[in-house]
């Protein structure tokens, strides 16, 4: 635990530093006209954040990149679907699309519904729309088509594994043998001793946790993959049905721990009420930004030793880039490793947690 | 700007994720959990079952061999007792039959000795009365040849009469 907490230390000053490395930079080109080094913040945020479509490489039209359909909810109804290269692949607002008499612009990936009646979008001075308002996006984003696809995976290999438990009766074989002893790790290491002799119950939806943030890990890991995991949308679903599991399945003595905490003097009643409704809020929060911290950092790490060697480039000319280049591939593929473990263990610690909780919840006081 | 969007939770995003989470856990609940952890269930069921049947094979077999252990030390001692049964009817029947047949040997004996003291008796007899038949015929041609004088008669008359004189 202690390491892990650490590791959240490290991670929130490495997205401060890279929050905060934009104003810095463009500092820097005000001040500097005579050579532009390369900045990879824009890069990695744009890898870091969600999209609109699958992007692998390539610039503009001429890119690599899988076009998602959009959906959105405004208040006049369902926009779409359509394919998001209607907007050929403009981000700062110019490009006006038109669906079912809607014009639609896209402005640092956040699609805005123009208001009715203007053709283009007006923009203030720090860049924001100001005849548009923004309709709720339910479009299947890189991140849904991403999940998507551990959706299918999980379903092949579970399908198969499952369809294969049921026929056989002897000892595992394929498939089977590497995911039972995953399973059976769960269960037996992560949720029997938390939660003791009520397990079954929340046995299914704790694997599915699992297995869900695991496979969401390292499909992330797949080079042009998206950042599932570390997307806070995502993170904030899953600690919220902790959450809810949690505080639904309390029992008296939990509720009992939190509006009349034993052994706690009546003086100290109006702070110590406060603070134990606190806590049922943070425990699945700390999970909530653990789990996005973690995944977000490895992927911002490894972006960024790999946006070393066009650091070099830009700075220091080409043989610089080549010569450190070998460094880097070096600390990527190191990286990677790393980030295979933390795949694993950010799994196993949310599941973990959310047993312990439902555990803590469900316990008998005597 | 682009700080904040990252810690700002896209509510397409969370629906999406709702949606996936809630669709992976019914399908692998039916199709995978249960299968999986009833296989798993069943088969430690089985193996706990036939460890427990071997244990108790086990101590049928150590209960069965010590039965036949204790069989075999019986079937020993009856075979001994009837060895040693045999043997004193052997020992019995030779005796007897030993016995049987000296006596039978001396009443046969017996028997032949009497026949042969009575044919013995019988052939005595019989050679006395033909010696006697035999020396009467002799002493009748002896008398008819000494007498056929009166000379010789008178003879005889005188030396019987010496005899019974003396």
């Amino acid at each position: 635990m202690l390491s892990v907490s650490l590791k959240n230390i490290i991670v929130f000053v490495t997205i401060f530093l890279v929050a905060s490395s934009p104003l810095t930079a463009s500092e820097n080109s005000q001040d500097s006209t005579e050579k532009e080094t390369y900045n990879p913040v824009p890069a990695i945020m744009h890898h870091i954040s969600d999209s609109h479509e699958w992007h692998f490489w390539g610039e503009g039209d001429n890119s690599v990149t899988i076009h998602l359909p959009v959906i959105l909810w405004s208040e006049d109804g369902l926009i779409g679907p359509f394919l998001s290269s209607k907007f050929h692949h403009n981000d700062d607002g110019h490009h006006v699309v038109e669906v079912n008499g809607h014009k639609l612009v896209r402005v640092h990936g956040k699609i805005y519904k123009l208001n009715d009646g203007q053709q283009n979008a007006t923009f203030d001075d720090q860049h924001h729309v100001l005849n548009a308002t923004i309709p709720i996006d339910f479009s299947i984003t890189k991140n849904v088509a991403s999940m998507l696809f551990a959706l299918v995976l999980l379903l092949i290999f579970f399908g198969i594994s499952g369809s294969k438990a049921k026929k056989n009766k002897s000892a595992p074989s394929g498939l089977l043998s590497f995911l039972e002893p995953l399973v059976l790790f769960v269960r037996d290491d992560i949720v029997k001793p938390n939660i003791g002799k009520n397990y079954q119950k929340y046995l299914p939806y704790l694997l599915t946790l699992f297995f869900f943030i695991l496979m969401n890990n390292l499909v992330g890991l797949l080079p042009g993959s998206a950042n599932v995991t570390g997307n806070i949308a995502i993170t904030l679903v899953l600690s919220f049905i902790t959450l809810l599991v949690t505080n639904i399945s309390g029992n008296k003595s939990y509720w009992g721990h939190i509006f009349n905490p034993p052994g706690v003097p009546l003086a100290l009643m109006p702070i110590m009420i406060p603070i134990e409704i606190v806590g049922i809020f943070t425990k699945p929060f700390a999970l909530m930004i653990r789990l996005f911290a973690n995944i977000s950092a490895g992927h911002i790490i490894i972006l960024s030793l790999i946006s070393l060697i066009f650091m070099a480039q830009s700075g220091l000319g080409d043989i610089a880039a080549w010569s450190l280049s070998p460094v880097a591939v070096m600390f990527v593929l190191f990286m990677d490793l790393i980030e295979v473990l933390v795949a694993f263990l950010q799994a196993y610690i949310f599941t973990l947690l959310t047993s312990l909780f439902i555990g803590l919840a469900t316990v008998d006081h005597h | 700007m682009d700080s904040m969007q990252l810690v700002t939770p896209a509510i397409g995003l969370m629906f999406w994720t709702v949606v996936i989470f809630i669709l992976l856990l019914v399908i692998l609940k039916k199709f995978a959990w249960k299968p999986i952890l009833k296989a798993v269930d069943d088969r430690n069921n089985s193996i706990t079952e036939a460890l427990s049947s071997a244990e108790k094979a086990k101590a049928e077999m150590q209960q069965l061999s010590a039965n036949n252990e204790k069989i075999l030390h019986e079937a020993r001692i009856e075979r001994d007792s009837i060895i040693k049964e045999a043997r004193a009817i052997k020992e019995n029947t030779i005796s007897e039959a030993k016995s049987k047949a000296s006596s039978e040997a001396e009443k046969i004996i017996k028997s032949a000795k009497e026949q042969i003291n009575n044919e013995k008796m019988k052939a005595m007899t019989e050679l006395k009365n033909e010696i006697a038949d035999i020396s009467i015929q002799m002493a009748e041609k002896i008398i008819k040849s000494e007498l056929k004088d009166v000379k010789s008669q008178k003879k005889l008359i005188e030396e019987t009469l010496k005899n019974q004189m003396n």
